[in-house]
Formats: structure tokens, sequence, C-alpha cells
């Protein structure tokens, strides 16, 4: 099962002969994730070989998805083309986009999301995030494969390093799905959404949910924790002596007056039960903890 | 990237959203001739991009041109919450009859854009929110749809404007829509907005924020950026394309990845109540692709903080390989020679990690310490910067 992503996943990626996509398509490959082919508009026909495992390249996603069957694209391309490379996925009918890109403009995710949640069938996740990978059945985006095997624990965290950090916290455990955000000021999948699947997934017998200063994601999933989630939650929060008014590179972590503290995260978290380590490694040892008794 | 009131007001006048800009001044002697060409009554405004101004004492009225320099002259070099003011806008005194606040945002929590109104006059926004907020219209924009004259004429209704600025409110709103849609602003806000005595709408100050991400289709924003108030440190990092923020403690902070790197700072903090204190000296995320040459800039910008006692490395290797980063590390202390002197505490973990460690270990620096864990390692550089601290002390 694990979640967004199963062993039966065919996925193609947007950008995949750009020097990124390349890149993370052969570590993908190599995390055996069923990669079944990439798109570059005006390279349709061609195929890139990815020690010596032929992908074959499509010029739209529509070609893509009617000769593979493709299921979740990764988007590799530039900023610039974002919005109508996300748009066009939307279109081919592809239920999960999972957008790596750095640096794309709000207002093309604003759109881009509201077109997705208006057509009802695609859940985005990111952009700027480093995707979701399901150790041992497939991998889409950039997590690295090897730092855990498959497990029971769910991750969720707005941080890409963060995320391989608690993954290799926990790697005797190991991971049932882990799932990276990103930090943008709109984001296509919340901690909620991650929350909800994890709930719902057999494989799934706990969960870690990382956070950061800015916005109020943390305190609605505190909320939504309380109400909706019966397996045991423990949680992170990063940005406790982050000074007020400054951004920390995600241009989430920003803070601007008292609320979106870490400080006031945290108290939502614990008033919901979940129990909020002081630094990640504590709060692998919470979970550990968690587990063992 | 916030803007400045005055730079605020431009794009204001771009867009014929009606304003007066005013004139910008670096020094107080330039007041003079500011107010003499406005007409003798002014506001000297300090131009620094936080609230609370007011409150500050960075808003005063002048009667006179020469009130107009002395003022200038109070307000110029003056500090509000941290940003020292470098330049005043003198503005015309408003015949104000009404004050009402408007902005349009990115709406985090529902995904979508907001407009937030209210004629509950302007300043304290906030405090009309908390005890009065049916005096607080909110209304949700469709970034498929955007504010049409339907979407504008709700606004209007539900921010209940008099009926005699209704008209021109429509108006307003739409010519602000398009700067906030154009302009890929992040935040569109004026407050007050203002009925004048004569009846006319005026945007009286302003507040803009711009997406950077969007800097590519807005060569001309670069325009905006005020090199001069940046930390000399911040400058010399951007100009390296470094994300560096400079803070007050004395550890030094290089890491990957903006969450670990603001997690690092939160566990060095922790670490250093044990050492009498001791705080991070900065954030500095070096990113994915950690080279050589990005951790010879990030070292080299860390150990050249006066304050700065210690340094401690943070990396996980995810998709950077930890002997690119150990390696880096060592060209770094070989480019920077005898003018590297402070204490480095290094661990890595991840992508390729035994031979990172093998590559410091074999390297022996004399400055360089290996410790496996993320909160040892943090204790160690605190410890690190206490004793180098009561050294010089």
């Amino acid at each position: 099962m694990a979640i967004f992503l199963t062993g039966e996943s065919r996925v193609i990626v947007q950008g995949m002969t750009g020097s990124e996509g390349s890149k993370h398509t052969q570590r993908m490959l190599n995390s055996g994730t069923n990669v079944v082919g990439g798109v570059t508009p005006g390279k349709g026909g061609q195929s890139v070989d990815f020690e010596g495992t032929a992908v074959p390249v499509y010029s739209s996603v529509s070609d893509a998805v009617e000769t593979t069957g493709a299921d979740v694209s990764v988007v590799f391309v530039p900023p610039k083309f974002c919005k109508s490379a996300v748009r066009e996925a939307v279109d081919a009918g592809i239920p999960l986009i999972v957008v790596i890109t750095e640096g794309v403009p709000v207002k093309d995710t604003a759109e881009f999301f509201a077109y997705a949640q208006s057509t009802g069938k695609a859940r985005i996740i990111g952009p700027n995030c480093p995707g979701v990978i399901s150790p041992g059945k497939s991998n889409a985006g950039i997590i690295p494969a090897d730092i855990t095997t498959e497990g029971r624990i769910g991750l969720v965290s707005k941080s890409g390093t963060l995320t391989y950090q608690m993954m290799y916290e926990l790697r005797d455990f190991g991971i049932s799905s882990a799932v990276g955000i990103g930090g943008d000021p709109i984001i296509g999948t919340t901690h909620i959404d991650a929350l909800q699947a994890f709930q719902d997934d057999p494989e799934t017998d706990a969960i870690v949910m990382i956070g950061e200063i800015g916005g109020d994601a943390e305190e609605r999933a505190a909320a939504y924790i309380s109400k909706h989630i019966s397996k045991p939650v423990v949680g992170y929060v990063a940005g406790f002596t982050a000074p007020e008014g400054k951004t920390m590179g995600h241009a989430g972590a920003i803070v601007s007056g008292s609320s979106g503290t870490a400080e006031a995260k945290k108290e939502a978290l614990e008033a919901a039960g979940v129990k909020v380590g002081k630094t990640p490694s504590a709060t692998a040892q919470l979970m550990r903890d968690l587990l063992q008794s | 990237m916030d803007l400045m009131e005055y730079q605020a007001k431009q794009l204001f006048a771009k867009y014929d959203v009606p304003v007066t800009v005013g004139i910008v001044v670096e020094n107080a002697e330039d007041a003079r001739a500011a107010t003499e060409e406005l007409g003798g009554r002014v506001v000297v405004k300090a131009q620094v991009k936080t609230g609370g101004r007011g409150k500050a004492g960075g808003v005063k009225l002048a009667a006179s041109p020469e009130e107009a320099v002395a003022k200038a002259a109070e307000i110029l070099g003056m500090d509000i919450k941290g940003h020292t003011v470098r330049r005043v806008l003198i503005a015309p005194t408003a015949d104000i009859a009404e004050e009402y606040y408007f902005s349009f945002l990115v709406d985090r929590s529902n995904r979508n854009y907001l407009c937030i109104a209210s004629i509950e006059g302007g300043i304290e926004i906030e405090e009309v929110a908390r005890s009065n907020p049916d005096a607080v219209a909110k209304v949700a924009i469709d970034p498929l749809v955007g504010v049409d004259a339907v979407k504008a004429r709700e606004i209007v209704e539900a921010t209940r404007f008099p009926a005699e600025v209704a008209e021109e409110a429509l108006d307003l709103i739409t010519k602000l829509w398009t700067l906030f849609v154009e302009e890929d602003a992040g935040l569109v806000e004026v407050n007050p907005l203002v009925r004048l005595g004569d009846g006319h709408l005026e945007a009286l100050d302003g507040k803009v924020s711009l997406d950077e991400n969007a800097d590519f289709r807005h060569t001309e924003h670069a325009a905006f950026e005020d090199s001069s108030a940046a930390d000399p440190l911040e400058a010399k990092a951007k100009e390296k394309g470094l994300n560096y923020v400079k803070l007050d403690g004395a550890v030094g902070i290089i890491g990957n990845g903006a969450g670990l790197v603001m997690s690092t700072l939160d566990v060095v903090a922790y670490a250093g109540e044990a050492h009498g204190g001791v705080k991070p000296a900065n954030f500095l995320d070096i990113g994915g692709g950690a080279s050589a040459e990005v951790m010879a800039d990030g070292l080299d910008i860390i150990l050249n903080d006066a304050q700065v006692k210690s340094v401690f490395v943070n990396v996980f290797g995810g998709i950077t390989a930890c002997d690119a980063v150990a390696n880096g590390i060592v060209s770094a202390l070989g480019i920077l020679g005898d003018s590297a002197t402070k204490p480095i505490v290094v661990r890595l973990d991840g992508n390729n990690v035994v031979e990172g460690r093998r590559i410091l270990e074999q390297a022996g620096h004399p400055l360089v310490t290996l410790v496996d864990t993320m909160d040892g390692a943090a204790d160690r550089a605190a410890e690190l910067a206490a004793a180098g601290s009561e050294s010089k002390g």
C-alpha cells in the first residue's frame, strides 16, 4: 500500500532530458521505480539510455499517458515552464503530479493548483519539494533511496534535508512512505493531506510530522490530528531561534508577528497529544520509545 | 522582496492608482527644496522596511521648509526595529475626511488570493480585526478568475464603502488588482486609503511585497534592491549567490537545506545553554551542490564575521555527496591558508559518508574536529565558541 506512490505506480518524468531530470531519472530507476517514459516537447520518438535501460521520450504528456498508461509525473522543468507543464499533466489525466522545480512564482503555483482542483482528479505534491518515496516500491523525486528500507513509519515534512535526516535517524525501523511537501507559500499537498493518507494506510503504524516556522499549516494539522488521527504522531518543528521578519531560505519560513512561530506550533501540536522533540535525534527517540513500549 | 513606501507608491502611480509620491531625500538639507516644491507643509516619513514607523517617531509633520530640515535630521540615521533610516520621504499633507484599509495577498491557508478591506480606519487593522471582526471584509479570489467586474463589486459591497466613493473604489480595486497580478506581488496593501475632503480617494501609504521567484519576468524589479541597507557580510554572500542571514551569536553555521540549517541553529542554541548561552552567528544554506568553491565562499564569509568564535559544518548528504563536502572543506582551508584561525566542527552523514570522513581524517587539519552526531557536534561547537570568547575576553 504505502501512500500516494506504490509498487504499481507508472512514472513519467517531465524534463527528463535536462541535466537534473536525467540525473534523477537514473537514481529513480536504480531504486526500482517503474519509469515508463519522459516528456520533452519536440523530442518525441527518441529514447534515452539509462545504464542499459532505454526510456522512451514523448513530445507531450498525453502521448506518454496513451502509450504507457502512466499515472505519476515527476516535474523537473525550469520555473518558467512549470505552470504549463503541470497544466499539461492535469489535462492528460495524471492523478499524481510531483513538482520538484524550485523557484516557481507563487502566482503560477496558485494557478496550476487551482486548475488541478477544478478538475478534482489530480493531486499535486510541491513545488520546490524532494518528492515522495515508498521505500522498496517506488520513488518519485529526489529523496535518496538508500537511507532506509521499507518499514511502518510514515513521514511528512516541509524540508528535504530534514526528511533525509529523520529517515536516517529511524533507519532501523524503516519507512512506509516519506513525503516532502515543500516550504513554498502555496503547496499542492499539505501536512493534513499526508496525515489523512497515513491514517488510512494499513501499512503505516505511526507518523512523524516535521514542520517549520511560518504560516499556520502546523496549527491546522494539530487541529486535524486531535479530531481525525488515531495513530500515534510524533512531531518536530524547526526555527525556534529564527529572528522575526527574516526569511531563512524557504519562502514559507518567515516569521512576522506572533503567529507562525515555532513555539506556537509546538504548543498546538502538544495540545493535540503529539509528542514534540527538541532536536531531530530527540524526536526520533520519542518515536523509538513509542514503538518499543 | 519588501518595498519601501516610496517604491510602493511609485508602483501605485505606474498603475494610475491615485497617489502623491512625494520626494525622497537622503540628507536633511535636501528636505528644504522638497518642502518648498510641495507647498510648505509636509510630512517627513522614515523609509524603512518595517511597520510601526509612526510609533517609533519616524513620521513627523513639518509646517515650514526649516522645520522639515530639522525633522529630517532627527529621523535620518534613526534605528527603527533594527533598520537604520537612510532616506526620508517628504510628502504633502493631506486633507483627510476618512481612513480605510485595503489589501490583496496570497492566502497560504486556502491556497488562493484574499482581499482584506475595512472602512474602519486604517492604521491598526489588526486591532479592528480583533475588536470588531464584522468590520473587516475578507473576500476570497479564485486565481483562475481573478478580480473581474463582478468580484470588484462584491468587494465594494462587502467592505461597505460609502455610496459616494463606491464607483471610485471599484476603479481603484481594479487597478490595484492589475498591479498585484502584473508585478507578481505577494502583498499589495494600502493603509490608509483615505477619502479626502474633496471626496476623492487617495493611497496615503502603501506596502508592496514582490515575489523574487518571478524576477525572471521582471528584470526592472532589480532597481528596487536596497544594497546600502544590507549587512556587509549579507551583501557579500548575495554576490556569491549564497543564502546567508547574519545573526548575533558566536557559532558560525554552514549546512545544506533550509530546514536542516534552521534546525541546526536551534540545536546549537540548546547546546549553548550549557556553555554560557552562546548562540548561532548566522544562517547559511549551501544548498544541493556543495562544491569546493561554494564551501570556500561560505567559510570565507563566516570566518570574516568578527563575532564568530567557532564554526559548525552540518551536512546530511542526500544528493550532495559527503566526499565532495569533505574535499570542499579541505580545499577551502587550503585557499584560506593562515587567514583561517577558528575551530571547525564537522558532522557528516548520508551519501558517501565513509569516504567523506576518511578524507577529513587523512587531511588532519588542526582546526577541524569530526563529530558523529548532530547534537554532539553542536555541543562541541558551542563549547569551543564559549572557550574562544573567554580567551579573547
